[in-house]
C-alpha cells in the first residue's frame, strides 16, 4: 500500500436550515485501501460523500485528488476526478437496460444514433476484467439487487473511477451476497481501486476494512484500524457513551395462538404472487421475528395481516375468529397494533399535528368523536398525556408531525399503536433510519409489549434485531417461509443460507 | 421470476407482444378502408382524407404532451397553448399578410407558453396540474381581451400535392395531397420517434423522466432536460394552433381549440407515450370526426349535440379503458428537488 | 426541518387567531394587487388610461346600492362554484368540472321551476334547488366513480364532462324543454313560475345569503366532524387515510358527489335568481372562475367568500369600465387570470413582497401522473 493520498478532503462544512451536516470535517483516503465510514443515521456521512461527489456544495472546505487541489461543484467535475458512487437507494432507470443505465451520462453516438453495440462490448470487456458479471442487455427492474449492484460498479468503473465510494452497500444483501461483495471490492483494490466503505455495522467494518473513520453529530470523532479497535469500542465512539449491543430480556412465555395464518398467498401491484402458500403462527407473549431479504414478500405478507392489501387465498385467524381481509379498521378494533414500515407513507399525516396523528386510527370513537362531530378537548388531551409518557421531544402536540426528527416521528406512531390495549403487535422495520437512543428505547417497549401477554410479529431486515429481540423465527425466501427455528438453535451464518434460499441439510432441531 | 421478459425476447416477439394488439387494429382498418374503397372509392377518399387533417391537432398536442411527460412534466395547458398560437399566428398574418410569418409567430407563441410552463413546474416547482390550468385559463383571458372582431386574413395553407405521388390511388389523396402543417405532423411523429428512442438526447429525456436524481449523478442536467422537452414540445403545440386557424378554418374564434388539447392528452395514452402510437389513436379520434361529419352530410336525423360529443365520450372510454394499462413515466409530475 | 416554533399555549390564542388571519390572506391580497398592476400596464400598453378603468370599475362594482346588489349576484354563484372546486380540493381531487355539474343543476331547477305549477313559495324554491343539487351530485360522482374504479384522472374526466354537458344542455334546451311559445326562436327554456324564483331583499340576493350558509356548513363539516377529518386525511395522504381504516375510495366518491352538489346548487340559484329560465351560454364560465375563487380563498370554505365577491366586483363593474373609459370588458378575465397566476406561484409573490412563509402548510398534492390514485 503506498502512502500517496487518493483523495483528501480538509475543513468541510456543510450547513442545512437549522443543521450543521458536516462541520470541519477532515477525511484522507489512502491509494489502494478500504477506508470505512462508520456513524449513525444523521451522523453527517452521506452528506459528506454527497459533498464529495458534488451533489451537495459545501459552505466551507477543500478537496484534494492524488495530492493535487481539485474543485467539485457537480457530480461531472467528480466523475472526471475519478470519483464514483454506488448509492444506499441505486440510481438506476429501472426501465432501462443495463448498457443503457451504463452509458447514460456518457454516451457512445454514431452520429446522432446511440450506439449501443459498441457500449455493450466495452461493458462486456469491462465486466470481464474485474470479474464482474453484467448481462449488458437485461432490463435492471428484473435484475437480483445484488445484480444491480454490481451494475451500479460497473457504471462508475465504466467512468475510469479510481476512487469508489459505497454508500450502505450491504443493506440490501444477504450475508453470502455480502461475502461476495467483500470479495469484490478487495479485487478492486488490488487493481488499484481505493474504496470509501460507508455504513453503520460494526462487523462489517472489522471484516473488510484497511481504516476506519468514525463520525457523530457532523463531526469527525476519529481515525483508527481495526487491529487497533473492537466492536464495543467502535461502538463507544459512534455513539459517545457506551452503549448496550444486547437487548435485555427474559425468556419467552408463549401461550394461546393469537394469530394463525394459513396458506395465504399475496399479490403485488404487478399481479405477482408474493407471497405464497404462507403459514405460521404467533402465540401470546412471545415474539415471531421475520428475518428475509428485502424484497421477499415481507412488505406484502404485513400490509396483507394489517388489511392494507387484498388477499389472494388463505386465511388469517386472530383469536380464533377468522379475520376480514382488506379492512384495517375492523383489526385495530380486534386489537391488532401496527407500526408500519414506512412512518411518513403509512404511519403518519405529516401535516396534522401530533394530537391529530395520536388518534389517527380511533378519531371517530368516543371519547374523540360523538355523532360524528370531534371532541379536541379529548383529542389535546390524550396527546399531552401521550407525549409526556412516550417522551417525544416536541415543543408542544400542536405541532405537525412532519416538524419532528425521525426518531419523534416512529415515537408518535409507538405511541398511538402502544397506548391501547394490544393483542398482537405487528411491527415492520420498526427502528429503521433510527439513531441508537431511539432504537434502545423502542426495542423496551416491544419487549414490553411482550412481557405483558401481546403477541409480537417482528418484521426486520435486520439480522441483528431480529436476533436480539426474537424467541422464534421464521425466513422468508421468494414469497414463502421456508422455515421456523427457535432463536438460541441457529447461528447467524445458517440464517444467512436460510435467507438466501438454501437448505440447512446438518439441522437437528425440529422445523417448527 | 418471470419467465419471458421483454429483454429476453428475440426482436420480433418483443414487436409482437409489445405492439401486437395495435398492429392488429391496424390490419382490421386496413382490410375495413380497402373495402369501403372498393365500394365507393371517392367517399372513402374524402374520409379518409379528413381524417387525416383532424388528427393533425391531436397528434401535435400529443406530442407537446409526451415530451413533457416523458421528461417528467405533466402538461395539461396545451389547450391554452394551442389556443395562445392559434390567435398569435392569425394576428401575425393578419398584420404581416403572411401565413409563413403566421406560423412562426404560432410556433414562437407556443414555445413561450411552454417556457411559462417549464418555468412554474420545474423552477418554481408549483403543482404541475395547477401549472397547466393557469396556462388555459390565461389563453382564454389574453385571447378574449385581444379579440378584434372583423379582423380577417386572405385564404389558408393549401394543400401541395406531392408530384406523382398524389395521384397514387387512396394514398396519394390521404397522404400526399396535404397542406403544410399536415406533412409537418407526420414528419414530426417519426422524428420524435427517433429522437426519444434512439439518440442521446431521447436516452437522456426518459431518464429525467423515470429516475431524474440517477440522472443527475451522472451529470446529466434535469433542469436543462426538462425545460428543454416542455418548450419544444409548447413549440409542437404552437404548430397545432397554427393549423387550426391558418391552415383549418382561415379564421380565429374565441376559445376555438373547443378542447382538442385536452383530447390530445388521451391520445396521448392511448398511444402509450409513443409518438407512433400517438399516431395511430389521433388517426382513430380523426376518423370518428371525419365519420359524424359525413354522417351529417347524409342527413341522418341524430341531434347535432349528440354527434359533436362523441370525441369526448371517447376520450373518457379511452382513459377509463386504457390508462390503468399504461406505464406512465415513473417521475410524472413530480418536481425535481436537488437537495 | 426545525420550524417548530408553534406555540403550544393556548392563551395566546387572540393574537395567534389575528396572525392566522394575516397568514392567510397575505398571500391572495399581494397577488391580487400584482395582477392588477399587470393588468394597468396590458392597458397602458393598449392605449387605455388604467386609473380611470380601475375607478370606472370599482363604481361599476361598489358605487351604489344596485350596484353592490348587482356585484352580490354576479358573486352568488361564484362562491358556489370555488366552494365546490375548494371541497374536492380538501380531498385531493382538481373538480374542473364544476363547470358541468352546475350546467345540469342550472338546467334541472328550470325544469323544476316551469314544469310544475301550483306550489307555494316555500316549497317549490326548495324543490327546485335539492333538484339543481341533486343533478350535480349525479353528474360529480361519474368522475369520482371512474377515478376510484378505472383509475382515470379526474382533470381529463371532468373536462370532457363539462363539453358533454355543453351538449346535452344544448340539445335539452333547442328540443325537449324549448320555450314553444310564440315569437322565441331561441333554444332556451321557459321562464320558471314566480313560485320557484329567489327574490332580493334590499339588494340583497337571498341566493347570496345562501351561498354564504353554505360556506359556514362546509367549513364545519371539514374542520369539525369526523367526515371532514376523513376527506382532509385523504387529500393528505391516501396511503395513512388507509391505514387509518378510512374508505378511501367512497369518501373520493363522496367528495364528488357533494362537491357536484355544490356546483349544481349554484346553477340553480342562478337560475332561479338571476336568469330565470335555462339559456344555453348563460352559465358558460363560471365553473372556470371557481378554480380561480378557490385558490384566491386558499382553498378554504370561508376564503372562497371574499374571493368570490372580488371576482363578482370584477364582473358587475366590467360594463361600466367599458362605458366610461372604452376598455373591453375582457380585460376583466386576463386580470382574473394573472390573480391565478400569482396565487399559484406564491414563490413569485413572497419574493416581491418579502412574505416569510408560515411554517408547515397543509399543502395537497394533485398531479400524481395519470394512473396511480
Amino acid at each position: 500500500m503506498s502512502e500517496t493520498l487518493a483523495l483528501e478532503v480538509r475543513n468541510i462544512t456543510k450547513r442545512f436550515p437549522g443543521v450543521l451536516a458536516n462541520d470541519r470535517v477532515n477525511f484522507a483516503l489512502k491509494k489502494g485501501e478500504i477506508h470505512a465510514l462508520l456513524g449513525e443515521n444523521g451522523a453527517g456521512k452521506s452528506t459528506l460523500m454527497n459533498v464529495i461527489y458534488g451533489l451537495y456544495s459545501p459552505d466551507e472546505g477543500e478537496f484534494f485528488v492524488d495530492g493535487q487541489p481539485a474543485e467539485i461543484h457537480n457530480p461531472h467535475d467528480a466523475i472526471s476526478a475519478g470519483i464514483g458512487m454506488v448509492h444506499q437507494h441505486f440510481m438506476l432507470v429501472p426501465v432501462f437496460s443495463v448498457a443503457e443505465n451504463i452509458i447514460l451520462g456518457s454516451e457512445v453516438t454514431r452520429a446522432t444514433k446511440l450506439d449501443l453495440r459498441t457500449a455493450r462490448r466495452e461493458i462486456r470487456e469491462l465486466s470481464q476484467q474485474y470479474g464482474l458479471d453484467v448481462d449488458p442487455r437485461a432490463i435492471v427492474e428484473e435484475l437480483p439487487v445484488g445484480i444491480q449492484q454490481r451494475v451500479e460498479i460497473v457504471k462508475a468503473l465504466y467512468r475510469k473511477a479510481k476512487i469508489l465510494v459505497l454508500d450502505e452497500p450491504t443493506a440490501v444483501l444477504t450475508p453470502q451476497e455480502v461475502e461476495g461483495l467483500f470479495r469484490v471490492m478487495r479485487q478492486l483494490t488490488e487493481r488499484g481501486v481505493s474504496i470509501i466503505f460507508i455504513t453503520h455495522k460494526l462487523k462489517e467494518v472489522l471484516a473488510v476494512s484497511d481504516s476506519i473513520t468514525v463520525m457523530r453529530r457532523g463531526q469527525v470523532v476519529g481515525t483508527t484500524t481495526p487491529a487497533e479497535t473492537d466492536e464495543n469500542g467502535l461502538a463507544e465512539m459512534m455513539v459517545g457513551r457506551e452503549v448496550l449491543l444486547e437487548v435485555e430480556k427474559g425468556p419467552a412465555q408463549p401461550k394461546e395462538i393469537v394469530l394463525e395464518v394459513k396458506d395465504l398467498s399475496v399479490y403485488d401491484e404487478r399481479q405477482v404472487e408474493v407471497v405464497r402458500q404462507v403459514s405460521f403462527d404467533v402465540r401470546a407473549g412471545e415474539i415471531l421475528g421475520i428475518a428475509g431479504v428485502q424484497g421477499n414478500g415481507q412488505t406484502e405478507l404485513a400490509e396483507a395481516l394489517t388489511g392494507l392489501r387484498a388477499v389472494l387465498s388463505g386465511t388469517i385467524h386472530l383469536n380464533g375468529v377468522v379475520v376480514p381481509f382488506e379492512n384495517p379498521r375492523a383489526l385495530t378494533e380486534a386489537g391488532v397494533s401496527h407500526i408500519p414500515e414506512d412512518r411518513q407513507k403509512h404511519g403518519l399525516v405529516l401535516p396534522y399535528s401530533i394530537a391529530d396523528n395520536l388518534v389517527l386510527s380511533s378519531y371517530y370513537k368516543k371519547p374523540y368523536a360523538q355523532n360524528g362531530r370531534r371532541n379536541f378537548q379529548a383529542v389535546l388531551g390524550n396527546s399531552v398525556e401521550l407525549v409526556e409518557q412516550f417522551d417525544v421531544r416536541t415543543p408542544g402536540p400542536q405541532v405537525p408531525a412532519g416538524n419532528l426528527s425521525g426518531g419523534n416521528q416512529q415515537k408518535v406512531i409507538v405511541a398511538r399503536e402502544l397506548s391501547r390495549p394490544v393483542k398482537l403487535l405487528i411491527a415492520n422495520q420498526p427502528t429503521r433510519g433510527l439513531d441508537v437512543g431511539s432504537i434502545e428505547y423502542i426495542h423496551k417497549q416491544i419487549i414490553k409489549e411482550r412481557d405483558a401477554g401481546a403477541a409480537v410479529l417482528l418484521i426486520s431486515a435486520e439480522l441483528d434485531e431480529i436476533k436480539s429481540l426474537a424467541d422464534r423465527i421464521a425466513v422468508m425466501f421468494h414469497g414463502e417461509i421456508v422455515a421456523v427455528v427457535p432463536v438460541d438453535a441457529v447461528s447467524k451464518s445458517d440464517l444467512g443460507l436460510l435467507m438466501a434460499g438454501s437448505e440447512l441439510k446438518k439441522e437437528p432441531e425440529s422445523v417448527g | 421470476m418471470m419467465a419471458d421478459t421483454y429483454s429476453s425476447l428475440p426482436n420480433w416477439k418483443y414487436f409482437l407482444r409489445r405492439y401486437g394488439v395495435l398492429t392488429g387494429l391496424g390490419l382490421v382498418v386496413l382490410m375495413t378502408t380497402l373495402y369501403f374503397y372498393f365500394r365507393d372509392p371517392q367517399i372513402t377518399e374524402a374520409v379518409l382524407a379528413s381524417t387525416v387533417r383532424y388528427s393533425t391537432p391531436l397528434v401535435l398536442g400529443a406530442l407537446c404532451g409526451l415530451l413533457g411527460e416523458r421528461a417528467g412534466v405533466i402538461n395539461i395547458g396545451i389547450e391554452g397553448q394551442m389556443l395562445m398560437s392559434a390567435f398569435v399566428g392569425f394576428l401575425v398574418t393578419a398584420w404581416t399578410k403572411s401565413l409563413w410569418l403566421g406560423v412562426v409567430g404560432g410556433v414562437l407563441t407556443g414555445a413561450l407558453m411552454g417556457l411559462l410552463l417549464a418555468f412554474m413546474s420545474v423552477t418554481l416547482k408549483l403543482d404541475q396540474i395547477i401549472g397547466g390550468t393557469v396556462i388555459n385559463i390565461i389563453a382564454i383571458g389574453l385571447t378574449g381581451y385581444f379579440y378584434q372582431v372583423g379582423l380577417a386574413i386572405d385564404g389558408k395553407l393549401k394543400p401541395i400535392p406531392l408530384g406523382p405521388l398524389a395521384n397514387l390511388p387512396l394514398v396519394g389523396k390521404v397522404f400526399f395531397d396535404n397542406p403544410p402543417i399536415t406533412y409537418a405532423a407526420i414528419v414530426l411523429v417519426f422524428v420524435v420517434q427517433y429522437v426519444l428512442f434512439y439518440t442521446k438526447w431521447g436516452l437522456r429525456t426518459r431518464a429525467v423522466g423515470e429516475h431524474p436524481r440517477a440522472a443527475d449523478t451522472v451529470g446529466v442536467d434535469v433542469y436543462f432536460m426538462r425545460y428543454a422537452n416542455v418548450v419544444l414540445g409548447g413549440a409542437i403545440a404552437g404548430l397545432a394552433g397554427a393549423f387550426l386557424t391558418l391552415e383549418a378554418v382561415g379564421s380565429f374564434e374565441r376559445v376555438m381549440t373547443n378542447g382538442r388539447g385536452f383530447i390530445a392528452l388521451a391520445v396521448m395514452l392511448f398511444g402509450k407515450y409513443t409518438p407512433l402510437g400517438a399516431w395511430g389513436a389521433a388517426l382513430f379520434f380523426g376518423l370518428t370526426s371525419a365519420i359524424q361529419t359525413q354522417v351529417q352530410f347524409a342527413g341522418v336525423d341524430i341531434p347535432h349535440q349528440f354527434i359533436g360529443m362523441i370525441p369526448y365520450v371517447m376520450t373518457i372510454l379511452v382513459l377509463a379503458g386504457f390508462v390503468g394499462r399504461t406505464r406512465v413515466p415513473a417521475a410524472d409530475g413530480a418536481p425535481y428537488e436537488k437537495e | 426541518m426545525s420550524t417548530g416554533s408553534v406555540d403550544p399555549a393556548v392563551s395566546k390564542r387572540s393574537k395567534g387567531f389575528l396572525i392566522k388571519i394575516w397568514h392567510a390572506i397575505n398571500i391572495p391580497l399581494a397577488a391580487v394587487v400584482l395582477a392588477l398592476l399587470i393588468g394597468a400596464i396590458i392597458l397602458l400598453v393598449s392605449g387605455a388610461n388604467p386609473i380611470q378603468a380601475y375607478v370606472a370599475l370599482f363604481r361599476g362594482a361598489f358605487g351604489s346600492m344596485t350596484a353592490l346588489g348587482r356585484t352580490l349576484e354576479k358573486a352568488t354563484p361564484l362562491v358556489f362554484s370555488g366552494l365546490a372546486v375548494a371541497f374536492a380540493f380538501k380531498a385531493g381531487l382538481f373538480n374542473i368540472g364544476a363547470q358541468g355539474q352546475l350546467l345540469f343543476g342550472a338546467m334541472i331547477a328550470a325544469a323544476i321551476g316551469f314544469g310544475i305549477d301550483g306550489l307555494p313559495s316555500i316549497i317549490h324554491v326548495p324543490l327546485a334547488l335539492l333538484g339543481g343539487a341533486l343533478a350535480g351530485a349525479l353528474y360529480g360522482a361519474i368522475p369520482g366513480a371512474l377515478k376510484v374504479y378505472t383509475g382515470a384522472h379526474e382533470v381529463i374526466t371532468t373536462i370532457m364532462l363539462n363539453y358533454i354537458a355543453i351538449n346535452i344542455t344544448d340539445y335539452l334546451a333547442s328540443g325537449p324543454l324549448k320555450d314553444t311559445s310564440s315569437g322565441n326562436v331561441l333554444a332556451r327554456t321557459p321562464e320558471i313560475m314566480a313560485s320557484a324564483k329567489i327574490p332580493s331583499i334590499a339588494n340583497i340576493p337571498l341566493g347570496f345569503v345562501l351561498a354564504i350558509l353554505m360556506s359556514i356548513l362546509i367549513w364545519w363539516i371539514l374542520s369539525r366532524t369526523t367526515l371532514g377529518f376523513d376527506i382532509r386525511t385523504v387529500g393528505l395522504n391516501p396511503n395513512a387515510a388507509r391505514y387509518a381504516g378510512i374508505k378511501v375510495a367512497f369518501t373520493i366518491i363522496l367528495t364528488m358527489v357533494l362537491s357536484g352538489a355544490l356546483a349544481g346548487m349554484g346553477g340553480a340559484v342562478e337560475t332561479q335568481g338571476v336568469v330565470g329560465r335555462f339559456q344555453p351560454g348563460f352559465n358558460i364560465g363560471l365553473g372556470f372562475d371557481g378554480i380561480t375563487i378557490a385558490l384566491l380563498g386558499k382553498t378554504s370554505p370561508l376564503g372562497v367568500i371574499p374571493a368570490a365577491i372580488l371576482i363578482g366586483a370584477m364582473k358587475a363593474g366590467a360594463s361600466q369600465m367599458q362605458f366610461d373609459a372604452g376598455v373591453a370588458k375582457e380585460i376583466v378575465d386576463v386580470i382574473q387570470a394573472l390573480m391565478l397566476f400569482f396565487v399559484a406561484a406564491d414563490v413569485i409573490v413572497r419574493k416581491v413582497f418579502r412574505i416569510r412563509a408560515a411554517g408547515e402548510e397543509e399543502k395537497i398534492t394533485l398531479s400524481t401522473g395519470w394512473g396511480q390514485q
